[in-house]
């Protein structure tokens, strides 16, 4: 690893990017991820890649269905209301099965909503967006350093199951600058792409890419087929971090930006006599079910608090997962405000008090 | 353990951005855990600039401050808007040539210094930001002033080295006022 | 025997499920009989669109891929970018392209793609049953304008190949049609020059074809010809828009 730099969180997605072997970049203007496409266009070039500045968040998607279908490692990025207009373009990419990478820096929403931190697209991410049945794989890093290697991750992923996989993060990561040390060498891991349109050269048969599936039996077949897909990565791709959980009397489930937070705020707890540990999904879609099932089915566990910069999203899974066993405590800011670790506290507090 | 939190505040030009990554990097020298955070919200756009660090021996929470340890103020709005949340017994700081006639809230440590007028001294404005940086470091003991020097060498590009002697006069003039302004507290 | 006519290779076995007179089929097999003739059948990516031609990619035999509505200029930039030796084209019909597509096209031309795209120009919605495309021309009726476009309620037809002549990134564009041997064989001539653009990377090429729908005109397969000869050529030039003198 290299000595630690520090870099802001919308660069170091961008040069993992490039380190990951990715060379095609499409992406139209959004705050707070722009830097991911200044950076893109100062470097790509130099690369050997391809930068484009798209005349919409539906065009650069688009384009990325092209270079994917070209066989090419292809990234683009956005925030909340671009990611929107890309949804139409998700659907399809989960039909083609192609594998694409997507950066999402989340704003405050609905509507033009605000530019500060937000965790509000948990359901859009998480839950589809677009049309039909399908899943992306969702990854929420916590740190620059985790932001850099789930990002390497990210493309790995992409091939391996040819999904789109969506780096989730909101404008802090964004926008912060914290120490980050790079691999000497990235673990790529690019499979062959028969598939992938190259020109028939060769090949007997031409290749086509398409998501339409005129008749009902083909395409029940397809989605049969995506749904066995969907259940190996649920089984084999799930990522989380335990942290202090076991003895905890209180559980915090948390992700991304909330979940720094809320480790100072374990600290602060631990010095006031209570125990709190916290589960936080670094893979929302597959979600950490099993293991806050299992946390929920400890005698000592009486109580989790989940917290999110929402009205309560990822709340919805924790409560799925806990099914009824534990009570559930939902704690979250919205508008671009962070929670600060004395409101947690004061929750948690609460929460400790009413369990005597 | 250290463990700082640091609001910078000016106008848009006034390097407040570049002088908080200074202070990052020269702590993450000594080995710290570090985060800076920049005002991109809409305020920027009325000309105003402010970025948070975070200096730690910890895991850093939230780069986002809501209770300061430090402010370092470099105009009027911005000192009135930050005071209140410097948290009983921090610190502020303020570049009075530009921030003239206020007083700090009672339980601050509080270190006007004009910033500006040693800038202009030392040929280039710019320094005003390197002198408020000198007090900081001496008023907070937050980061050394060898660790700014080898920030300096390794954030500038070759050409802007035969600034560095400079920017350290001016890093002492801030440090030598705190120090004689620390003895009166 | 001898033989006078013998299916393109360029095109793949399977029957196209055009409507009888639509002149679709003839548009496929031009552009793929261009493509042996120049030899870039195995180096060629072609782009379906949404509309009755969804599906060509079964028909063309070069390596396809299948976009959303209106976005194929987009994927093929995509393509493109990824593959810059290869040849790339679009296939778009008029609801694709002049409608929903109309950022997606007017930006590849202004970029200069380095791409083709085939605009068929049929003035109607041919694959969700007749109804008014921005081509439509006025007084004429569809399901969703059953008294005639009315320029005070719908507007006007737009005219893509002027309109994108404007662009500098758009280096050749012609209008075309095919309703006779001798339009079809100056048909395939412009896709032939616009396949020449690409290949000495001049920039964007833009070949619109005049096309038949008897089925949601309500006219046999004759009558539209003659229909495109009387109605739409007044209303859409044939002719080169841009690169006239463009010796490729």
């Amino acid at each position: 690893m290299s000595k630690r730099v520090l870099m802001k969180g919308n660069e170091v997605i961008a040069e993992a990017a490039i380190r990951a072997g990715c060379r095609y970049y499409f992406g139209y203007p959004i705050t707070p991820q722009t830097e991911i496409m200044h950076y893109m266009a100062l470097t790509m070039n130099k690369a050997g890649g391809t930068f484009v500045q798209a005349e919409s968040e539906v065009a650069a998607i688009n384009m990325v269905y092209g270079a994917s279908a070209a066989g090419g490692r292809v990234l683009t990025s956005s925030s909340s209301p671009g990611i929107s207009l890309k949804q139409e373009g998700f659907s399809y990419i989960a039909g083609a099965e192609l594998p694409a990478v997507v950066v999402n820096i989340v704003r405050g929403g609905p509507g033009l909503g605000g530019i500060l931190p937000a965790q509000g697209d948990y359901f859009q991410a998480t839950k589809g967006g677009g049309h039909g049945d399908y899943r992306n794989i969702v990854i929420a890093p916590a740190s620059i350093q985790e932001l850099y290697e789930m990002t390497v991750e990210a493309f790995n992923l992409a091939d391996k199951y040819r999904m789109l996989v969506m780096i989730l993060g909101d404008g802090t990561l964004g926008q912060m600058m914290e120490p980050v040390s790079f691999r000497e060498k990235e673990p790529i891991v690019i499979p062959e792409k028969p598939w992938a349109l190259t020109g028939r050269k060769d090949r007997e048969e031409h290749n086509t890419i398409q998501s339409i599936y005129i008749n009902p039996d083909d395409l029940e077949a397809k989605n049969i087929e995506l749904q066995d897909k969907y259940k190996v990565v649920s089984r084999d791709e799930v990522r989380y971090e335990e942290l202090n959980t076991e003895g905890a009397e209180i559980i915090i489930v948390a992700f991304g930006t909330c979940s720094r937070i809320c480790r100072n705020v374990i600290r602060q707890a631990s010095g006031i006599g209570i125990k709190v540990g916290m589960i936080r999904p670094i893979t929302l879609w597959p979600f950490p079910t099993e293991v806050i099932a299992a946390a929920a089915a400890k005698p000592e566990t009486r109580a989790f608090l989940d917290v999110e910069l929402n009205a309560g999203q990822m709340v919805e899974d924790v409560r799925l997962a806990v099914n009824g066993k534990k009570p559930v405590h939902f704690y979250g800011r919205m508008g671009g405000n962070l929670p600060g670790q004395q409101e947690i506290l004061d929750r948690i507090i609460k929460i400790h008090e009413e369990g005597k | 353990m250290i463990d700082y939190s640091i609001i910078l505040a000016g106008f848009g030009g006034q390097g407040i951005l570049s002088a908080g990554k200074m202070a990052a990097e020269a702590a993450l020298i000594e080995g710290r855990e570090v985060s800076w955070f920049p005002s991109y919200g809409p305020e920027m756009r009325g000309g105003t600039a402010n970025c948070s660090v975070v200096i730690s021996d910890e895991a850093i929470g939230s780069p986002v401050i809501n209770d300061a340890d430090v402010l370092i103020a470099l105009n009027l709005p911005s000192f009135e808007k930050f005071k209140k949340i410097v948290k009983p017994g921090g610190i502020i700081i303020i570049d009075s040539a530009l921030v003239k006639s206020v007083e700090a809230p009672d339980g601050i440590r509080f270190f006007p210094i004009e910033a500006s007028t040693v800038a202009s001294e030392l040929g280039n404005m710019a320094y005003a930001t390197v002198v408020l940086l000198g007090c900081l470091s001496a008023a907070s003991g937050s980061f050394q002033k060898e660790s700014f020097e080898q920030a300096l060498r390794d954030v500038l590009p070759e050409r802007r080295h035969h600034m560095i002697p400079d920017n350290i006069r001016a890093f002492e003039k801030g440090e030598a006022f705190a120090k004689s302004r620390q003895a009166l507290l | 025997m001898a033989i006078v006519f013998e299916k393109t290779k360029g095109l793949t076995d399977k029957p196209f499920h055009y409507c009888p007179g639509c002149t679709h089929g003839i548009i496929h097999r031009i552009i793929a009989e261009v493509m042996c003739e120049m030899n870039i059948l195995d180096d060629a990516i072609g782009v379906s669109s949404v509309g009755c031609t969804y599906n060509n990619y079964e028909y063309f035999a070069c390596d396809m891929v299948q976009a959303a509505h209106g976005r194929a200029p987009a994927v093929a930039t995509g393509i493109k970018r990824v593959h810059p030796g290869n040849m790339v084209f679009t296939y778009q019909g008029d609801g694709d392209l002049a409608s929903i597509g109309t950022a997606e096209i007017v930006h590849a031309a202004a970029r200069g793609e380095k791409i083709c795209a085939f605009f068929v120009n049929n003035a109607v919605y041919g694959m969700t049953s007749g109804q008014m495309a921005p081509t439509t021309l006025l007084g004429q009726v569809t399901t969703t304008s059953p008294f005639g476009r009315d320029a005070n309620l719908q507007g006007y037809p737009i005219n893509m190949s002027e309109m994108l002549a404007t662009l500098q990134g758009a280096v050749y564009i012609e209008r075309v049609t095919v309703v006779d041997f001798k339009s079809i064989q100056q048909a395939k001539k412009a896709i032939a020059k616009a396949f020449r653009v690409q290949q000495k990377r001049l920039g964007f090429a833009f070949v619109e074809f005049l096309s038949t729908c008897p089925t949601n005109w309500g006219k046999d397969p004759v009558d539209s010809l003659q229909w495109i000869r009387e109605n739409m050529i007044p209303q859409y030039p044939l002719g080169v828009f841009k690169g006239k003198d463009l010796e490729v």
